[in-house]
This record gives C-alpha cells, structure tokens and sequence, in this order.
C-alpha cells in the first residue's frame, strides 16, 4: 500500500530537498546522526508523505502540508540571534533551569553552570563527543526510523538538539525548562532530535514549550528519545504555542524499565497543523505511565495526538485523560491504542477521549483502540463527543450566573480537570490562566505566550 | 488452576454438529473465474440483459481491486481460480410441490432443524432454503401473498419483479463498495428477495437458511429487504456447513432498504463450519450487509450471534438518512480455537435526530483472535444525532485476544457520542461461587459467558435465542485457562 | 460429620491456621470466635476450596470423605455449603437459572433426576417464605445490585434450597441490621435438624443471641484456643478479645 503513496509530489519535493542540502546537512552533522541518513532516506521513500489513506495518517493530511516548496537552513548560524533581546519568561514563581532551543539548534549562549552534580545538559553534537556511551544508550535503541515516515524525514534532516542526563539516584529538584523558539525571515523547516537519558533511582521534571518568534510558517519535527531506567520517575510537560501558520510534528518515544514513573502532559494551545506522536513502551515490571492532554483549538487549527502504548512486562499501570475543546473551523483528533502483549499479565491500562465541540463547523474524529492478547488485565476506554451539560448549566444560571460565564465555567471545569495532575505548581497556574483566556478568546498565539518577544 | 485448564480444554473442544455432508446431486460449472463464466451463470438463470450488465460491470471493478488487508486477521492466500463460483443441487432449482424435491435434500433440512413442510414448521415462520447459493423452497409464500408480501428467492424475483431488483439492486451496497461486494455482484447466485407493501406487517417471522453442502465451491449470495412506508418484518439469517478440510469462501451481501416509518429487524446466528480444534478448515466468511433508514423515522435493528467461521469479515452498517430515524446494532460474537473474527458496524449519521446504539460483546477462547471494529459518523447536517457504543471483550485464557478498534467522527457540535469498551477475563471468584454451589466449571463457564451476552441475545427473536444460548455453550466447551 | 486435625493453611505465601482441631457432629451448632485476622476466614474457605489457600497439613474427613481431595462443587454437593462473607454478583446471570442448575447438580450427584420446573418452583416458593426473601430479588441476575442485607438473606434462601448437611456461616451477621440479622437467624434456626450441623463464624457475639450454639470455640493465631458453652461468648462480648491474649501469655 505504501507504495502507492511513495512517489507523489510532496514525497519527491522533500527528497529533492535532501540531496541538495545533503553535504551541508552532514557538514554541519555529527557522525553518529550522518551514518542514518541515506538509510532514513531510504525508509521515506518506501513510506512516502501518508495520505489520509495511511490508516495512521487518516485524519492528517501531511501531503497538503508538504505539496510545497519547503527549505532547510543546514548552518549552525540559523541559531545566532540575540535570544535575550526578545527573550523573557513572565512565569511568576518558576524556578527553572532555562534551556534555548532555536530553529532545532542548541542555542550557545545557554548558562548552566548552576546543574546540581551529577545532572548533564547539553547540545546533542556535544552530547557525542564528551558523552558517547550515554547518548548510544538510547539513540535509535527503540526507535526505528522505518516505522513512521515523520521519523524517517528527521533522520534524514535533524543535525543538533537536547541532550539530558540525569546519574543514578540523582534527584533534580528544580524542572528543567526546554524552550524550542523559531524564528527567521522566511519559511522553514526546521528538525531536532533530543535524547534523555535517566539512571536508575534519578528524578527530573522537564518542561518543553514550543513558540515562534516571527510570523513564518515553520515545519517543526522535533524527535526525543527517552530511556527511564529502573525506579526512575520522569515528568515531561509540553506546552505548544505557536503561530498558526507553523506544523508541529513531534515525537517522543519513552522506553521505561520497571518500576519506572512518567508523566506526561501536551497542552495544545496555537498551533497551525500539530501531530504528537506518543509511544511509550513499559518494557520493565511495576512500571507506570500517565499521559494527560488538553487542546484547545480554534479557526482553522488541526491538532492530533496520538498515542501508542505497549504494555510489554506484567504488573503494569497505565492511565491516559485526553481532552480536546474545538470551536471555529478547528479539527481535533485522537488516536490512542493500548497494546496488552501476551505475558504482560496484571495490566491495568485506561485511555479516556472526551471532546467538546463548540461551533456548528468544529470537528472531532476519536479513535481509541485496544489490542489485547493476554487475558489477565484490566483495560477500558472511553470516548465521548459532545457539548456540555445542559442541565448543569441551567443550575448554575438558576443561582444568578449569565449564561454566557455559566458556559465559560463549564468549559473551564472540563479543560481544568486534566491539568490537576500536572506537578509544577506555578506551571500549572500558568498554563490554567493561558487556558482561561484562551477560552475568553482574550488572546493571541503572541500575548499568551510566555515568552515576551516583542513582535 | 491445572485442572481448570484441562476442563476448560475438554469444554472447548466440542465437535460441530452440523458438519455432515449430504449426498445431493449437484451440478456445478468448471473452477475458475473470467467473464464467460459470469455469462454462463447469467444465462443459467435466464436473467434479462439488466444483471448480465450489473455481473459484467462488477465483475471488470473487482479486477481492478486489491484484496483489503486493513483488518486485523491473518487471511491465507485465496486463489479465486480455484473456486467453483456456481453450484446447484440438480434438476429443477425451484419445486412447485414438496414431492418434487430431492427426499435426501427435506433430509438435509430435517436434520438442520429446518423441516420444510409447511405443517411442521413452527408456526409464525416462513423459511427460503438455500443450499449452496440456490434457494430450493419458500415456505408460506401463498399465505404471506395475500398481504402482498414478496417472498421469494433473488432468482425469481427478477423474473417475476425485475423492475423492484432494477430499481432496488445495489442501492445500498453498489458493487464498488468493497472487493468482496464487488466479486459477489459479479457471481451471485441466489438469495432472497423480500418486499413489504406500504403499511403492512408482516404476520410471521421471515427466515433465510443458508447451506454449503457441496466442496471446492464459494456461496456468493445475495439478499435484499425493501419495507415500504410503515411497514414491518423481522428477518432470521441462520447458516451451516460441512465439516471439510479445505477453507471454502462465502462471500454474501445483504441489502436493506427501510422506507418512512418502516421498520426491519434483522437477525443473524451464524454457525458456519468454523475449522477444527487446531485451525484446518472452516468457512471464510467475508459478508457485506447494509441497510438504508431512508424515509424519515424509520428503523433498522441488526442482531447477530457470530459463532461460526474460520474467518469472520463482517461489518452490517446503517445509513440514517431519514430524520428521526433508529438504528441498532446488537452482536455478540464468540471465537475459539483458531477462528478470527474482525467485526462491527457502521453508523452513518445523516438526518437529523437520528439515533443508533451499538451493543457487542465478543468472547475470545482458544488461540482465537476477536476484534469490534466500528464507525460512528456523524455529518454536518445530523444535528441532535446521538450515539452510544458498548464494546465489551471477555477472555477465556491466555493465548487468545480480544482487539477493539472504534473510529468516531463528529462533525455537528449538538450530536453527542459516546463510546466505552471493557476488557476483562472471566472472574475465577464467580467460578468458584458457582462451583461452591455444586455447578461444575464447565457449566459455570456457560452460564457466566450467557449472562454476559445477554443483553444481545434477548433482542433476538424467541426459536433463536434459545439457539444462540446453546451454541454459545457448545462454541465454548473446552476454553478457559 | 466433620473432623480437621492438624489443619495448617496459608494464603499468599502467608501462614494462617496454624494445627487447627475441631470435630461437629450432627445435630450441633459451633460458634467460631476470634478477633480480626485469626484465621476465621481462612478456615471457612479452606473447606469450601478455595483455590488460592494453601493447603500445608492436616486433613479433613467430611462423612467419611477427604474433603480436601474434594473438587469445590463435590464438596457442595456433599452437602457442604458457605454463606460467604461477601457473595459475589454476577451480572446477567439469573437467581432462577442459577439456583435451578445448582439444585439438579446436586440431584445429579444423588442420582435423582431433576426436579421439574413445577416443582422447581414450588421448591423456590416454600423456601422464599421460610426465609423472608422478597420474591422480586429472585428475578434478578445473582447478587447483582443487592443490598448487604440482600446478599445474605440470599446466601439463606441458598441455603434453604441446597439443604446441605453442613453449613459454614461467615460473618453473616456483619453488615446487618437488627430487623435483618432476626430474619437470617430465624432461617438458619428453621432449617436446623439433627442430621444437619452449622458452623456460626463471627466476630460479635450479637448474632449468637438469634442462633444459640452448643460449643463456642475460640480461634487464635489459626489455633483453637479455648472451647467450652455458649457462655464463653458473653464472656468474650465482656471481656474483649485481650483477655485471651493475657492468657496465652502475651
């Protein structure tokens, strides 16, 4: 089937792309991330750009985003701006190690001088030189660039991104803040690649937020890799807030050893075209994953998360809370699929879709799976689409609120909900206070960004 | 739990009763498929140009296609070559009077269960026998006449009413919709055709019994229901096969058009030879059923109890195009051993205030692998449309699986959807509180697995839930771990 | 009827009963006290059959059968039945089909045919009112929505229809209101007879007011400890249960 979508038009124009950029791709490359290429190339072709005829891109249409001329900037110096000028968090109250991120480039100027002992980060180019062992550790160990052809393009085109180490029985108190800006004077695309790598017993939290500093339309394909090793506990917060010209194809594939913890939360605020690609395989007994989303979308905004999870060892938990309130034009998706393997006894595994659309044109397409081949496990989902309670409304509107704000408190109530197990604090509060203007539609994708750009 | 193993073993490996093979003359065209053969079977029927062109035209789409590998089964090579698309038992394929009819033939059917003579059916029963795609008997048909009611096998009818199969044929599933539609509209030989004037109802229960008796063929048959403004009939499906070696292929479709304030109920126990207990044999089952809620409230009900097969295909959908209009799905589907199934349904919201509700429950045992797979698809214009999906899978054992694979698209903001699945494996507290009341685990396992299904089976109508209650049990002997 | 010696038992890899002895004869009503976590529990599914109790020593005769070599439905249909303390429900299944299928295994076991439908239901009928359930209950799939006081009136009314020769109550009474608890003991006491013999096992000694035993045993680290009349249980309702503790010396 796949070949039928090989050769079209979108397909050629980003191999096309590759080889004219290929020597200053790999000039500007590591070793390590050039030896995968030709191969990735070689597993896009056989994939192609998916058409919505590709059962996982059925309600994505990334031949409409890629039908057109794209450029890469293959230099280092795409990330030579002076962040600081436009840069500056209004988060009151968190405490962050700040890490910048720009166009997919470590940013050069990042000080973190401040690291407790025994915590690693830095730029992944960097990451291969001083840190080899550590970084072949999770590099490509459980991801395969043949199985999803978004992953084959950021084999073929990613140079530089995040390293994160955290040693053994290390336990990093203060969140980790990972900002990915863009930022140029023309369309772009722009790939990172990011490897995360926890020791047994280690702690972090890592926030990750996702803006544009200028008005272009950017291609976004951010891959990270995680290793959470045994007893380790790992929370990942995305919050994405871009321009709505820009596509987010994001990433991230979490390999967890037993008794291992992760929490991970996507927070979809602006964001032209976004896909988040979400495995998480619990490779290790007693090892627990929670996986909480909210999107809010609106004009003519597509957002799809989607979610894989393995359950591959017994005794394992897994819970996941997506929301989605779509108003305007927007399109919402979600796609989640448990998978129990034989063996993984005891599994307990729960995935929840619950939408809200809100205008006469806003969509929602839900596709919440289970594939179960062991009989000794506890599995459900559920998904609904739908509007909000009338009947509490009319409560709340019989104690004197308008109808208006008794819908904009309902609506709050639903979105809130998933936000309550975020475990930054201040975070939290923020993304709670973005949320509530968003949904007053008091904002743009620029004054509800934490980012203060100027612009 | 060893020797809850070995009971479950014993309970599941009940043998299939109806895999005799009856001793029929039949007469059958040469293996393999082109466009002669269409012509041939086309000619053999005496049909008008009209399905000659219908076959031909299906017939050069299926060429074009590939089979569908979205489902998640295991499906063998199938070498549509080696396949006898045409068999009947001989000498005239319609009988005026019982005494004309094969006596090992009214054996075959007595054996089944399914006495054709009119006095010792049940009564309230009208039954169309098809053996290996050609209908043999119509029970009643004179009785069921006087309402103006159409009952009759899909040969004669377009014989005799070839302007309500021209008008009506391929409407709701037109040839294109699928590979195996489009091969059965181009081979199809027999079926059932049923038409209800406007405002009657029906008298008595309208039966199709379907059987594959001779070897080395495929049963590409073909059903079609139209109900006129508020009428009303409800539908049996039962079918059998021999027990063989080989796979044979069935490849039906059933076609359901529901005119304003009409309503269908359409019921199904499916029993086709499933293969033996280590996977050889058994039917591929590959079934396209859709109906039509066309007129404003009108209602279709799908029931279906899916024990048989080897491989199971089948998705019996809804199109609610009328306002106000019902829609159910009820199924329960049981796999053991080797058998696969891979079935659901469609909702297809169109009108507004149209509702439908999907029940189904699947129980996998053995090394069987059982999957739901629904659509529930509400359009721009279907407002106030609701749907509620209950999907619940129940394992028997370690080495099978239960699949769940619903797709929601909403794109009307009053229409609310909702859809919850359960995955559980049979509680061995209940087992035990069962046997601590002197009820032996394989009994317990029967009870428990009827308990769970039986929300499906009561929709079905009285003789069928009785069978349906027992062939769960025997379809289960032999499978909890 | 019943003889355990030595019984040694663990569940989860724990030991419960410790060299347990008790012998019932016919006729006889025991009471088996204990404070929480003695082992009352364990017992009672011990001899039931329960699959995840481990069975380490000791033997039980029932009749003159090895109980322990018994399957759980042939220890029912020995004539061995346990009021659980918490019945399990089990949706879609009926109480009649249940009950009918219960009844014609233990009549199978006999070699008696099974009963007729008619007469199944005049049996459910008698029964129904000898223990005060309420006829609607019985149209209900098994324990499904019941009340606490529903579930062990049912458990009864079960009873009263297997007419076992040896009944296990198990923490019947917890749960129960007074009005509730007089309706469960009136059954038990109805269905007394001297073939027939129960075993009360309870914490409190409220429910020992309604069924009156002749032996009131205490259990202790899964040994009996002391046994003697039934005023040992109002010595106990006085006492509490650290007066046994001072007396084994702890």
């Amino acid at each position: 089937m796949s070949d039928k979508n090989a050769l079209n038009n979108a397909t050629l124009a980003l191999q096309a792309l590759y080889l004219e950029k290929k020597g200053a791709i790999i000039d500007n490359a590591p070793d390590f991330l050039n030896e995968k290429r030709d191969a990735a190339l070689d597993s896009f072709l056989v994939q192609g750009v998916p058409s919505k005829k590709v059962e996982n891109y059925k309600y994505t249409n990334l031949v409409e985003v890629f039908d057109r001329q794209w450029d890469v900037v293959a230099s280092k110096d795409d990330a030579n701006i002076d962040v600081e000028e436009v840069f500056q968090c209004d988060v009151p109250d968190l405490d962050t190690f700040t890490i910048l991120m720009v166009n997919g480039w470590y940013y050069p100027k990042n000080d973190l001088t401040a690291l407790p002992e025994g915590v690693t980060v830095c730029s992944l180019q960097e990451a291969f030189a001083h840190h080899k062992d550590l970084v072949e550790e999770v590099y490509c160990r459980y991801t395969d660039h043949t199985k999803d052809p978004v992953l084959s393009l950021n084999g073929m085109f990613a140079q530089d991104g995040l390293f994160v180490h955290v040693a053994k029985n290390v336990i990093l108190e203060r969140p980790l803040q990972i900002i990915n800006l863009m930022n140029g004077d023309s369309d772009r695309m722009c790939s990172q690649r990011n490897v995360v790598l926890l020791e047994q017993g280690s702690q972090a939290k890592i926030a990750v937020c996702d803006h544009t500093l200028s008005n272009q339309a950017f291609v976004f394909n951010n891959m990270t890799e995680v290793l959470v090793k045994e007893n380790a506990s790992l929370d990942v917060y995305n919050v994405q807030n871009q321009n709505n010209q820009t596509i987010n194809l994001s990433g991230l594939n979490i390999e967890q050893q037993s008794n291992s913890n992760v929490l991970t939360h996507a927070v979809v605020l602006h964001g032209g075209v976004i896909r988040n690609n979400l495995t998480i395989n619990l490779n290790g007994e007693n090892a627990n994953a929670s996986m909480y989303g909210i999107s809010v979308a609106d004009q003519e905004q597509h957002v799809d998360n989607f979610t894989t999870i393995y359950h591959s060892k017994p005794h394992c938990v897994s819970n996941q809370v997506y929301k989605n309130v779509m108003s305007g034009n927007s399109e919402g998706v979600f796609t989640g699929c448990i998978h129990v393997l034989p063996y993984a006894e005891k599994t307990a595994a729960f995935q929840q879709n619950n939408s809200l659309l809100l205008t006469e044109t806003a969509q929602m397409n839900t596709k919440p799976q289970l594939i179960i081949d062991n009989d000794d496990v506890k599995c459900s989902h559920g998904a609904t689409v739908g509007q909000i309670d009338e009947e509490a409304l009319f409560y709340l509107r019989s104690r004197g609120i308008g109808e208006h704000e008794a819908r904009l408190m309902m609506i709050f109530a639903f979105a809130h909900d998933v936000l309550s197990n975020l475990r930054i604090e201040p975070l939290r509060d923020r993304i709670d206070q973005l949320l509530e203007r968003r949904l007053r539609g008091e904002d743009s994708p620029c004054d509800s960004c934490a980012i203060e750009c100027n612009s | 739990m060893g020797d809850q193993d070995k009971l479950l073993n014993e309970v599941t490996q009940r043998e299939y009763q109806y895999g005799f093979v009856s001793d029929i003359e039949t007469e059958t065209i040469s293996k393999g498929l082109n466009e002669d053969v269409i012509r041939l079977i086309s000619s053999k029927k005496k049909e008008p140009k009209f399905m000659l062109d219908y076959r031909l035209k299906a017939y050069r789409y299926w060429q074009k296609m590939d089979m569908p590998k979205w489902a998640h089964l295991n499906i063998p090579e199938i070498d549509f070559q080696d396949i006898i698309y045409y068999a009947a038992p001989k000498s005239t394929p319609k009988y005026e009077s019982l005494d004309e009819v094969d006596p090992e033939l009214l054996a075959t059917f007595d054996k089944l269960g399914i006495p054709l003579q009119e006095q010792k059916q049940l009564t309230g029963v009208a039954v169309d026998a098809v053996i290996d795609s050609v209908s043999v008997k119509t029970t009643f048909k004179e009785t069921l006449s006087e309402k103006g009611i159409i009952f009759c096998s899909f040969s004669e009818a377009v014989q005799e009413h070839p302007d309500l199969i021209q008008k009506y044929l391929g409407k709701a599933v037109p040839y294109t919709d699928n590979y195996f539609a489009a091969l059965n509209s181009a081979v199809f030989s027999d079926g059932s055709f049923c038409y209800i004037p406007k405002g009657v109802r029906c008298p008595m229960e309208l039966s199709t019994y379907f059987r594959i008796n001779a070897s080395n063929t495929g049963q590409f048959e073909r059903t079609l229901i139209v109900a006129e403004d508020d009428s009303y009939v409800s539908y049996l499906e039962g079918c059998t096969a021999p027990q063989r070696d080989e796979n044979q292929l069935h490849a039906a479709i059933v076609e359901i058009i529901v005119e304003k304030g009409a309503e269908v109920k359409y019921s199904t126990v499916q029993n086709w030879y499933p293969g033996d207990k280590n996977g050889v044999g058994g039917i591929y089952n590959f079934v396209t059923k859709r109906g039509i809620c066309k007129g404003d409230r009108s209602k279709l009900l799908w029931n279906q109890v899916e024990t048989g097969s080897a491989i199971t295909w089948k998705y019996p959908s809804c199109i609610l195009i009328g306002d106000d209009t019902v829609a159910e799905f009820n199924s329960v589907a049981l796999t053991n051993n080797y058998q696969q199934a891979d079935t659901g349904t469609k909702m297809i919201h169109i009108g507004k205030n149209s509702k439908s509700t999907i029940v189904s429950k699947g129980i996998s045992a053995g090394k069987s692998s059982n999957a739901y797979r629904g659509l529930v698809k509400v359009g721009k214009n279907a407002s106030n449309s609701r749907n509620f999906s209950q999907c619940d899978s129940l394992l028997l054992g370690n080495q099978c699986g239960a699949h769940t694979f619903p797709y929601v698209e909403v794109a009307n903001n009053t229409a609310i959807v909702e859809h919850e699945a359960t995955t559980s494996k049979i509680g061995e507290d209940q087992i035990f509180y069962c046997n601590q009341r002197g009820i032996s685990t394989e009994d317990a396992i029967g009870m428990i697995v009827n308990g769970y299904a039986k929300e499906v089976i009561n929709k079905l109508p009285m003789e069928f839930a009785v069978e349906a209650q027992r062939l769960l049990e025997i379809s289960l002997e032999g499978s909890v771990g | 009827m019943l003889k355990i010696k030595d019984l040694r038992a663990s569940v989860e890899g724990k030991q419960i009963l410790n060299g347990l002895n008790l012998e019932v004869k016919p006729g006889e009503v025991h009471a088996i006290m204990g404070p929480n976590g003695a082992g009352k529990s364990t017992l009672a599914n011990v001899l039931s059959g329960n699959d995840k109790y481990d069975i380490i020593g000791g033997s039980v005769d029932f009749g003159g059968n090895d109980l322990l070599d018994l399957s759980p439905e042939n220890r029912s249909r020995e004539g061995l039945f346990l009021s659980f303390q918490y019945p399990v429900e089990i949706p879609g299944v009926s109480m009649v089909n249940f009950l009918k299928t219960a009844v014609n295994e233990h009549r199978k076991y006999r070699n008696l045919p099974p009963l007729k439908a008619g007469d199944f239901l005049k049996m459910m009928r008698e029964k129904k009112e000898l223990v005060h359930i309420d006829s609607t209950l019985t149209n209900r799939s098994v324990n499904e929505g019941f009340s606490g006081g529903e579930k062990k009136k049912n458990e009864i009314f079960q009873m009263a229809m297997l007419q076992p020769k040896l009944s296990i109550l198990d923490e019947t009474d917890s749960g129960l209101d007074i009005d509730a608890l007089r309706i469960v003991a009136n059954g038990v006491n109805a269905l007394k007879s001297k073939d027939n013999a129960t075993i009360v096992v309870t914490h409190y000694q409220r429910l020992l007011d309604y069924i009156v035993p002749d032996y009131v045993h205490i259990l202790y680290k899964g040994r009996i400890v002391k046994t003697a009349g039934k005023e040992l249980a109002l010595e106990l309702e006085e006492k509490g249960y650290d007066w046994i503790k001072e007396e084994m010396g702890e």
